[in-house]
């Protein structure tokens, strides 16, 4: 009889281990994506209580808005870099109006209203803008150009992890750090986080809640706008319908990470991305979607507070 | 220093204040006083303008406040503690009273008046980096009250200090509550705990179904048989 030590040996033997680097920095890669985009999910719902449900729009304009930048600047002779940066700069600018404007039209009117109505309101935004960007652009998918530059470095790895992968995952982790200190240090992420727990009482230390949610909006669709023009360089390709799955999807991962959770929106998408890619690499790439919308189901089911969403508990 | 005329509030369709005149001077302890749902919180709320006003006037050195937003309010030298505290459960004992201090720029004052507090409330010193929401109900209040000096107020709105605090608690928050006054801010106290706040005072008012039912200084409606019915639950 084999002793168990056998069976483990010949068990680790038989892993692909190079498939597996790839299907998790694949993972990592997506889970990204969906960290940055469910931040500004869990951030928006714990301020206001409101799905966005047009967020994911604002990604896709701002993967928009990084083809525009490519054009209009690799006709002026612009390197790849420059407009990579350039791209991401103009999108995370212009995607703050989408969200600033958004709020104010869409949801400050609908401010003391019952719940269902402001999420009518987001539902009717993301359609507007789905519908805005396909008359403006094109219902085609669109080519968006190479502008990820060689990273030499990472040749030895280069069949489990692409420069643009790279790019993804470290300008993810360098963001979400970044926005981890301003809420946890600066005034305005003290106030955004006071507002979040008891809006009148934040009223009544002189915080003007009305800017405290927009600037909350500002932040949500910059993070967007940067997954947004990440993912485009990523797949080189876009059309006006790429905000509604990955919406939905980084949806799934603040519910999962526990929504109105900031770190874990973080953990939510990593770990959806992750799920999602394992799955669709042992099992089939038919059931990649059908495993998160699973993983969101059970979640709703079991754990509705997610991953490091705590219930509430406060002394009297 | 705080004038209300003829203010009348309401919830919708409910009228929750009638008419209500109360007039604060500069360096007093006033008190109201009155049953639960009088209309005693929707009153403070109504002078920081989280309750829009519908008829009446509100003034605070002689400017009209009523129609102002709530931060403009609190600017103008306005701090409430309101009822059930209303701590920030997951920030630190030191983030709530940073937040007190929100309109602030003065580093060197925001800094005294943090040793200020702490000498009023050496616990919360030893607290001081633990979330607010595993403080116990006296804690709370009293990192309630500190928050609101905080922001170095003219005037301070109390709502309720006292409640579900053990009597040697409410002891020492009374206590402050005096020292704090004596130190030169008007106070605002809105109390069920009528003896207590009546002790305290300069002069109350007696609220009743969101009327203003009597007014006059403290120990005199201490005294007033009517009072002493209603609220103090002595007939002797």
């Amino acid at each position: 009889m084999p002793s168990p030590g056998f069976a483990m040996s010949t068990f680790f033997a038989e892993i692909d281990w190079r498939y597996l680097g790839e299907l998790f920095f694949s993972g990592l890669t997506k889970g990204s994506i969906y960290a940055l985009i469910s931040l500004g999910y869990t951030m928006v719902y714990g301020i206001i209580e409101l799905i966005n449900f047009a967020h994911g729009e604002i990604y896709m304009i701002g993967a928009f808005t990084g083809l525009v930048m490519a054009g209009v600047l690799g006709s002026l002779g612009f390197p790849a870099v420059g407009i990579l940066i350039l791209g991401a700069v103009a999108a995370v600018v212009y995607c703050s109006a989408y969200g600033y404007t958004m709020e104010k039209i869409a949801y400050r009117p609908l401010r003391g209203a019952q719940r269902l109505s402001p999420l009518i309101s987001a539902i009717g935004v993301s359609i507007f803008l789905q519908n805005y960007v396909l008359i403006a652009q094109s219902g085609e998918f669109l080519r968006y150009p190479n502008l990820i530059p060689d990273m030499p470095f990472l040749q030895p790895i280069s069949y489990m992890l692409r420069p643009s992968s790279f790019l993804i995952i470290v300008t993810s982790a360098v963001v979400m750090v970044i926005l981890t200190l301003f809420i946890k240090y600066t005034r305005l992420g003290k106030a955004m986080r006071a507002t979040a727990q008891n809006r009148k009482m934040a009223m009544l230390l002189g915080i003007d809640a009305d800017r405290i949610i927009s600037a909350t909006f500002v932040i949500g669709s910059a993070l967007a706008a940067i997954g947004g023009i990440l993912i485009a360089s990523h797949t080189q390709q876009i059309n006006f319908n790429i905000g509604f799955l990955a919406g939905i999807k980084a949806f799934t991962a603040a519910v999962l990470g526990g929504i109105g959770s900031i770190p874990g929106a973080m953990l939510g998408g990593l770990v959806l991305g992750c799920c999602e890619s394992f799955a669709s690499g042992y099992i089939s790439c038919d059931y990649e979607d059908m495993f998160a919308f699973a993983i969101l189901i059970l979640i709703l089911i079991f754990r509705p507070s997610g991953l490091l969403g705590k219930p509430k508990s406060m002394k009297v | 220093m705080l004038e209300l005329r003829g203010v009348c509030t309401y919830y919708g369709n409910i009228q929750a204040l009638w008419d209500v005149d109360i007039r604060i001077d500069e360096g007093e302890i006033v008190t109201l006083v009155g049953a639960n749902g009088a209309g005693k919180t929707t009153t403070l709320m109504s002078i920081c303008g989280v309750t829009p006003v519908q008829r009446g006037e509100i003034f605070f050195n002689g400017q009209t406040i009523h129609t102002q937003k709530t931060d403009r309010i609190v600017r103008m030298g306005v701090s409430q503690v309101p009822e059930g505290r209303l701590i920030f459960p997951e920030l630190t004992v030191m983030e709530n009273l940073e937040l007190g201090a929100y309109l602030r720029r003065d580093k060197q004052g925001i800094q005294e008046d943090l040793e200020h507090v702490f000498s009023l409330f050496p616990i919360l010193a030893t607290r001081s980096g633990q979330a607010g929401g595993t403080l116990s109900g006296g804690e709370q209040q009293m990192l309630a009250i500190s928050r609101a000096l905080m922001a170095r107020p003219r005037l301070l709105l109390l709502d309720e200090p006292s409640l579900g605090l053990a009597p040697i608690i409410i002891h020492q928050i009374f206590n402050i509550i005096r020292k704090v006054n004596e130190s030169g801010t008007t106070i605002f106290l809105v109390e069920q705990n009528a003896s207590q706040a009546l002790k305290v005072a300069h002069r109350g008012y007696v609220m009743e179904n969101g009327h203003i039912t009597m007014q006059d200084e403290g120990d005199k409606l201490l005294r007033n048989e009517a009072v002493r019915k209603a609220y103090l639950g002595s007939v002797d």
